[in-house]
C-alpha cells in the first residue's frame, strides 16, 4: 500500500489544465478516438513521472491527453480526444443571438 | 510520522468547494523542482464573513517518497512553498445539495471527505451523511477522535471505520477488507439515491465503486478519487 502509485486519476491534473484554461477540465466530458467511451477527464488514468503528463482512457488505456510544461511555454496534445464536452455557464439570450440594431 | 496535518496560512485565499485540492512545489537549491496534489482537508467557508487565510492538507509520508518525506519530517513552522489552486470540480460536494450522502475512504484519503464532513456542520446543513472509512489497524486511523466528537455533536452523521489488519481489542466486526455486507449495512440503500464519494488508493476506490454499482447504485453518482501515494 506504501508503493508508489503507477497512475492516479484525472483530478491531478486539474491544476495544472487549469493553468491553460480559463475553466476545470477535469469535469469535461472526452471520447476516446481509439474505442470510443466517453469519459471524464477526471477518471482518466493519470502517469506523470514522465517528463509531461500523459492521460489514458480508462477504458482501452489509449493515450487521450499528453501536456508537457517548460519554464516559458507549455505543449499540448489532444489527439486521442475526438471533443472535449465542457460544461459553461448559461448564455444570457444577448450572447446567444447578438442583437444588431 | 506515517501522516502529518500541516496547516498553511495563505494570505489571500479565495476560498474552496470541500473536496477542492492544491498543487504544492517545492523546488530544491539547484532547481530541481517536484510537484504534489494535495487534497484540502478544511472546511469550505459558508461566507466571505468567514473569510479565513488558513487552509488545511493532510499528507501521508511515502518512505521512498521525494516529496511527502520532506512535508512530514523536515517542513517547520514558517517555512514558505509554492502552492497552486484551489482547483478540481469532479470530486466537490456543496452544502447546497438536498440528497444524502455516502462517504468511502481508504486510509489517508480521509482528507477530502473530512472537508466535507467539516464543511457540512460549518454551513449548518441537515442532509444525512454516512461515512465509512477503511484503515489498515487502530495506529493508522486519523482524524479519530474528532470523528468521534463529531458523531456525538452533529446530527445526521454516521461513521463506520473498517479494519483491515488489525481491529481495537474487543472490536465486533473482525479485520478484514471492506465488504459487500459492509456497504449495505453502513451505507445507503441505492432507492434513496445518495451521491457515493469514493477515495482511497486505486485498488480499494475500484473495489468500493464496483460494489456500489452492483448494489444498484447509478454509476453517474459515484464519484471517485485515487488518493496516490503518489510520494
Amino acid at each position: 500500500m506504501t508503493d508508489i502509485a503507477e497512475w492516479v486519476d484525472g483530478n491531478d491534473i486539474a491544476g495544472a489544465t487549469r493553468e491553460l484554461f480559463a475553466v476545470d477540465l477535469t469535469v469535461a466530458r472526452g471520447r476516446c478516438v481509439t474505442c470510443g467511451r466517453e469519459s471524464m477527464v477526471a477518471e482518466a488514468h493519470v502517469y506523470h513521472r514522465a517528463p509531461g503528463i500523459v492521460a489514458r482512457c480508462p477504458g482501452c488505456d489509449s493515450v487521450l491527453l499528453r501536456l508537457v510544461r517548460a519554464p516559458d511555454r507549455a505543449w499540448l496534445d489532444l489527439r486521442g480526444l475526438s471533443y472535449l464536452e465542457v460544461p459553461m455557464s448559461a448564455l444570457t439570450a444577448s450572447e446567444v443571438m447578438p442583437v444588431v440594431a | 510520522m506515517a501522516a502529518r496535518t500541516l496547516v498553511l496560512d495563505v494570505p489571500d485565499w479565495p476560498g474552496h468547494v470541500a473536496g477542492q485540492h492544491i498543487d504544492v512545489r517545492l523546488t530544491a537549491p539547484d532547481g530541481y523542482t517536484a510537484q504534489r496534489s494535495y487534497s484540502l482537508a478544511s472546511a469550505a467557508r459558508a461566507s466571505a464573513a468567514y473569510a479565513v487565510s488558513t487552509v488545511e492538507i493532510l499528507v501521508q509520508r511515502i518512505p521512498r517518497g521525494e516529496v511527502s518525506p520532506w512535508l512530514c519530517d523536515v517542513a517547520m513552522v514558517g517555512d514558505q512553498f509554492e502552492i497552486r489552486g484551489p482547483v478540481g470540480g469532479y470530486f466537490v460536494w456543496e452544502p447546497s445539495r438536498p440528497e444524502p450522502v455516502l462517504l468511502a475512504a481508504g486510509g489517508s484519503g480521509i482528507a477530502p471527505l473530512m472537508a466535507m464532513i467539516r464543511t457540512r456542520k460549518e454551513a449548518g446543513s441537515r442532509v444525512p451523511f454516512r461515512l465509512i472509512y477503511s484503515v489498515r489497524d487502530p495506529d493508522t486511523l486519523i482524524f479519530g477522535e474528532e470523528l468521534a466528537r463529531r458523531v456525538r455533536d452533529d446530527h445526521g452523521l454516521d461513521v463506520t471505520i473498517i479494519y483491515t489488519r488489525q481491529t481495537p481489542p474487543g472490536w465486533r466486526r473482525p479485520a478484514g477488507r471492506l465488504t459487500a455486507e459492509d456497504l449495505a449495512e453502513a451505507g445507503w440503500p441505492a432507492a434513496l439515491a445518495p451521491t457515493c464519494y469514493v477515495c482511497g488508493p486505486t485498488g480499494f476506490v475500484e473495489t468500493v465503486a464496483d460494489l456500489l454499482v452492483a448494489a444498484g447504485h447509478d454509476p453517474a453518482a459515484i464519484r471517485t478519487e485515487r488518493f496516490g501515494p503518489t510520494g
